[in-house]
């Protein structure tokens, strides 16, 4: 049975509130999926909803084949990292690893193994209370890891962390898809994602936007936009300008090209004999584009929006 | 911070079950390793035999100058168990914090994750903190006895372990404490917040008796012995009065503890986490 999570039709209401709705996705092993969406999109939801920690208002999602509290060793089938704090303040780290591996019979060694691999020997005797976001982080990573799980699942993971736990979480994400195993991980960050996920559900309010493969995704959502920057830039302009395609100057010698390639217009300059002296598809837009996508389904809009 | 390939280096661990057993292994871990569960227990430890001890020492250097009266009134073994009084108020408390403490901390996602089928969780904590409480009270009232009895034996006014009913009812103490502890659990896992927890804790056992005195006097000794506190407390008492029998008493109020877990197990089930 291969490790993966399907939702059908999942929804969730909180009184009156509609948080997750009407959601279905498959997450596939042995690639990372990210889960993308605004804060509030309804991500961690979800993944509650995945847990068993919440029950569906409507709809069904099942781990590996079966409902997650159905299966004889969840954390072997699931290891999760949640957004929100699930640690005791007034346990020390290793004490709450050794807590929820005893639930498995996972023996003392592992729980050693785990709080050495994050990095969190020096302050496994303290109180995770007087932890930093970076080091709850880890914690719950370690916790995450401790039975071996065919999927991993994380929410929001770099939150809190500095560049080098950043770059390490990058890593063991890879590594664990490269063992084969689902790796499914949400972020509010397009850039993080776009840097992390081969595969990508974005969410905004609750409702599926996109389910699609990263590079497509970001092909999709920086629209096509090209710098060109030549000397005959209003000649250029003529031969590239169709039903499809806007051209806008942005200074003299200077223009930006909507709805073609990069390999579009460069060919389209040869042709006729234009003179380039620089052509940048525009990927600096990433948030921007995103933010395009999911406007309508941003829930708290700042004012200035 | 270690390398990423490690984590491909480890062990890979064999698929173990949950069992009803390892949650009880992972509760006792969680149980002991906290603060609050020190300090309340040595509370309930230090005030059984400590205020027994003092209560007796004052009550055995009073005796001679008491009134006929007062004499008549007197129960050795009543002082014998003061410090039950307070050792109450700490268990009971601590049996709320044992599960509202991790609905504060978010500990409770942890747990259920674990353990998504959630009921072994209730039941461990049940089991272990009743074992806990249960094998802490009893060498505890044990002690206070024999303390308070050493002190009365100097004046005579001692009652010894073989008179009728002092056995039951010191062992009855711990039996009742550990009860006690148990109405609390269920109590904290009805009501997932501290505060609502111990205030609930608190009224149902102290603030509902006095209350009871509204009613019309027929009305409350009748409703009265059948109050948790009473009921429970029943055990402890050799002398008659308006209270049930021992044995159905603490029974009585085992049955609240255990309506109460009940009460929980069905929303425990039911809730979003």
């Amino acid at each position: 049975m291969a490790a993966l999570i399907e939702a059908r039709g999942l929804t969730k209401d909180y009184g009156d509130k509609r948080a997750v709705d009407g959601l279905t996705f498959t997450v596939q092993p042995g690639i990372v999926t990210g889960f993308l969406g605004p804060n509030g999109s309804g991500k961690s939801t979800t993944m509650r909803l995945i847990l068993g920690l919440d029950r569906p208002t409507a709809g069904d999602v099942t781990v590996n084949g079966k409902h997650y509290r159905d299966h004889a060793a969840p954390l072997h089938e699931v290891g999760t990292l949640l957004e929100a704090r699930s640690v005791h303040t007034g346990r020390s780290a290793s004490n709450h690893l050794l807590a929820m591996a005893q639930t498995h019979g996972i023996p003392r060694r592992r729980v050693d193994e785990l709080i050495d691999l994050v990095g969190l020997r020096e302050v496994a005797k303290k109180r995770a209370g007087k932890f930093s976001l970076g080091m709850g982080q880890r914690l719950g990573i370690a916790a995450a890891l401790l039975g071996d799980p065919r999927t991993v699942m994380l929410d929001e993971p770099v939150n809190g962390l500095d560049p080098e736990g950043i770059h390490w979480i990058r890593h063991l994400l890879r590594d664990l898809a490269s063992e084969g195993r689902t790796v499914f991980v949400s972020s509010h960050l397009m850039s993080e994602m776009a840097l992390t996920a081969d595969h990508l559900i974005v969410v905004g309010r609750g409702r599926l936007i996109a389910d699609t493969p990263t590079h497509e995704f970001l092909q999709q959502a920086s629209g096509n936009v090209v710098v060109v920057r030549s000397p005959q830039a209003d000649a250029l302009r003529g031969h590239v300008l169709g039903p499809d395609v806007t051209v806008v100057a942005r200074e003299p010698g200077l223009i930006e090209v909507h709805g073609l390639t990069a390999q579009q217009i460069g060919e389209t300059a040869a042709r006729h004999g234009i003179v380039l002296h620089e052509l940048t598809p525009q990927q600096a837009s990433l948030e921007e584009a995103f933010m395009d996508l999911t406007r309508d389904d941003v829930e708290f809009k700042t004012a200035a929006a | 911070m270690s390398t990423v390939a490690q984590v491909t280096r480890l062990v890979p661990m064999p698929p173990g079950r949950v069992t009803q057993l390892r949650v009880i292994r992972s509760e006792w871990t969680k149980l002991r390793s906290v603060r609050s569960t020190r300090w309340s227990l040595a509370t309930a430890v230090v005030a059984t035999i400590g205020i027994a001890a003092l209560a007796c020492a004052i009550a055995a250097h009073h005796y001679a100058q008491m009134s006929p009266h007062d004499r008549a009134d007197f129960h050795p073994l009543e002082v014998n168990l003061a410090g039950v009084q307070l050792a109450q108020l700490a268990i009971g408390v601590l049996g709320v914090l044992t599960i509202t403490a991790e609905y504060s901390t978010g500990m409770i996602r942890s747990s259920f994750t674990a353990v998504p089928k959630r009921l072994p969780v209730l039941w461990a904590k049940a089991i272990v903190y009743g074992l806990t409480v249960l094998a802490l009270m009893i060498p505890s009232v044990l002690l206070a006895f024999l303390v308070g009895e050493s002190l009365f034996a100097r004046h005579h006014i001692n009652i010894p372990f073989s008179h009728p009913g002092v056995a039951r009812a010191v062992i009855g103490a711990a039996l009742y404490l550990t009860v006690v502890g148990l109405f609390g659990l269920g109590l904290g896992a009805i009501i997932r917040n501290t505060a609502g927890g111990i205030s609930a804790f608190a009224g149902i056992m102290f603030v509902l008796p006095p209350l009871m005195n509204v009613l019309p006097t027929s009305w409350n000794d009748a409703a009265s012995p059948y109050l948790p506190l009473a009921a429970g407390e029943s055990i402890l008492s050799i002398t008659p009065g308006n209270h049930l029998s021992p044995w159905v008493g603490l029974a009585l109020f085992a049955g609240y503890a255990a309506a109460a877990l009940a009460v929980a197990a069905v929303l425990l089930v039911r809730r979003d986490t």
